[in-house]
């Protein structure tokens, strides 16, 4: 591992050590090409992975067999000719391949043959009246605390939410020994029915056995709440209860800390800042990038993979990270795609491990009321506008979010626009009566990462380019 | 909110948290090593002052940025700890030079 890249051009530059990014960077860099894996994390794994090579979590089945899955493919990337950089910010990405990277607080440019984005997910906002107290989380961020510190809640807990990752979470929190109150399921009563097309395929895909053992192992330990329609968070400067309705009960129960969870959706800035094409993706109601089968973006020698292509969970991601790779390597050095399996078995392995994500995405595409906030509930937690706010701005001539920018600052603060950015396109598409894809997303630009102007100003310039702007 | 796995075998290192010295984990990040300090960790916004704590810890929310060793808008959850680092709660917006 280094800190700075040793070099100024790869043939292959892949962000983000995930599933996706592990499998792309270990694909490429064994058919022979120069590859520089960047990661944010302080080690490899992403998000599914997290800390897999640091856990102090000792007892392996207490995170699971799908947790322990990547341990291979990190072997194979670090036993590799690939160039790995932990704890490496990519802020920029353009049109002429060229990254702009910070580590340690310097920056530096980076040019590129190829590109494979493998930036992932993050978890859909959850926009309910409190979401910003002190005490309210998202179900991956304990997982993360989970993972990587071995830190599980031990106060008045409650779980919020839908989909496997929540049932996931609980079970591993209940085998370190953590606390949960109570669960509050938040899946739609008709999306059963709805999902019911789908359902063989799922009953015969691998998630069907172990999403109900898990299921059945949380609910023996916690009171399960279904058909939760209302959420609330309150408390003075901190969390202290949760209020919801099921049917035509409403209660609210005392507690530190509530995990909100409602699947999750790809992390779009930095693809969408380098100019790749998104459209909405309405069953998993979110922006995906437009892809061949290659995952080839709309950006010429830009391939995007893993969960940042749309959601499709570790296995697929790892298939289309390899997909990418071995496009990538047909492009640069058709002799040696010789050294990575064919096309066509990848893409039956893609179709093996998609398969029962339909009923998933079905089954859990979450409820509007938990998208679509009303009255004083915050959207923007940077900038602190209300859905009221946004609905103001929309009634006396705002289109779009970008428009909204200029009224409110909606999305121009430090997160720039990831927990705010699908909860505004809908809002404003249900409040104009578009559909999102009319209404659009924010346009982001470079850095989407903040970096200091400062460390801007360090990155090493050529003649060329101090030419380009010095006047006389 | 949170406590440590009986698990937990990692060396211990100790940072220090507006003056007071807590015991944190190698291979914690600073976010993770301040919620289960048992201090009141909590940051004001830059916006209002509302009280925030981390949300993500994953990088993408930035309700955890925190004054690491005097550079400010760190974020806590990106950042592992080490032995003697100096840990502030931001209160309010980055000041110039910090």
């Amino acid at each position: 591992m280094s800190a700075t890249p040793m070099r100024e051009s790869y043939d292959v530059v892949v962000i983000g050590a995930g599933p996706a990014g592990l499998a792309a960077a270990a694909t490429v860099s064994e058919a022979g090409l120069s590859t520089l894996l960047l990661d944010e994390n302080a080690g490899p794994g992403g998000q599914v992975w997290r800390a897999i090579t640091s856990t102090p979590v000792t007892q392996r089945d207490h995170l699971g067999v799908d947790y322990w899955a990547g341990a291979d493919l990190v072997e194979a990337v670090r036993s590799s000719s690939a160039e790995i950089i932990q704890r490496a910010t990519v802020w920029s990405l353009d049109r002429h391949l060229e990254v702009g990277v910070s580590v340690g607080g310097a920056s530096s440019l980076v040019k590129s043959r190829r590109v494979i984005l493998a930036t992932g997910a993050l978890e859909r906002p959850f926009p309910i009246p409190g979401w910003t107290l002190p005490g309210v989380m998202t179900a991956g961020a304990a997982q993360t605390m989970l993972k990587s510190s071995g830190l599980v809640p031990d106060g008045p807990t409650v779980i919020a939410g839908q989909g496997p990752l929540l049932w996931l979470l609980a079970a591993q929190i209940l085998r370190l020994g953590g606390r949960i109150d109570r669960i509050l399921d938040t899946t739609e009563r008709r999306n059963y029915l709805a999902a019911l097309p789908h359902a063989f395929a799922f009953m015969t895909s691998p998630y069907f056995a172990k999403g109900f053992a898990m299921m059945r192992e949380v609910r023996a330990k916690v009171p399960v709440v279904t058909g939760v329609s209302e959420l609330a968070a309150a408390g003075d400067g901190q969390l202290a209860t949760v209020t919801y309705v099921s049917g035509s009960r409403r209660e609210t129960i005392p507690a530190e800390l509530l995990l909100l969870h409602q699947g999750v959706v790809p992390n779009v800035n930095l693809a969408m800042a380098s100019g790749i094409e998104h459209r909405w993706d309405d069953l998993q109601l979110c922006w995906s990038p437009v892809l061949d089968r290659d995952c080839n973006t709309s950006v010429e020698g830009i391939a995007v993979a893993g969960d940042g292509a749309g959601i499709g969970g570790a296995g697929a991601a790892v298939v289309r990270g390899r997909i990418a790779a071995r496009a990538a390597v047909e492009a640069l050095a058709p002799a040696a795609a010789a050294k990575v399996a064919p096309m066509a078995t990848f893409r039956a392995s893609l179709a093996q491990a998609e398969r029962g994500r339909n009923f998933l995405d079905t089954l859990f595409r979450p409820a509007p009321q938990f998208r679509i906030p009303t009255g004083d509930t915050i959207v923007c937690r940077c900038e602190e506008v209300t859905a009221k706010d946004i609905l103001d701005v929309v009634a006396i001539g705002a289109t779009g979010p970008n428009q909204l920018k200029a009224y409110r600052r909606t999305g121009m603060g430090p997160c720039q626009g990831r927990l705010c950015g699908l909860t505004v396109t809908e809002l404003m598409a249900r409040a104009r009566d578009k559909t999102p894809q009319e209404i659009g997303y924010y346009r982001l630009r470079a850095p989407v990462k903040p970096i200091t102007l400062a460390e801007l100003a360090a990155v090493p310039k050529t003649a060329a380019d101090v030419e380009a702007v010095v006047r006389g | 909110m949170f406590k440590r796995s009986d698990q937990e075998s990692r060396q211990s290192v100790h940072i220090v948290v507006d003056g007071v010295t807590v015991e944190a984990r190698e291979g914690d990040t600073v976010s993770a090593a301040l919620l289960v300090c048992g201090r009141d960790v909590r940051r004001a916004t830059a916006v209002s002052g509302a009280p925030r704590l981390p949300y993500c810890m994953m990088g993408v929310c930035f309700d955890c940025l925190v004054t690491i060793d005097g550079v400010g808008n760190r974020q806590g959850c990106l950042v592992l700890v080490a032995d003697g680092m100096q840990i502030e709660i931001q209160m309010g917006k980055r000041e110039i030079d910090r």
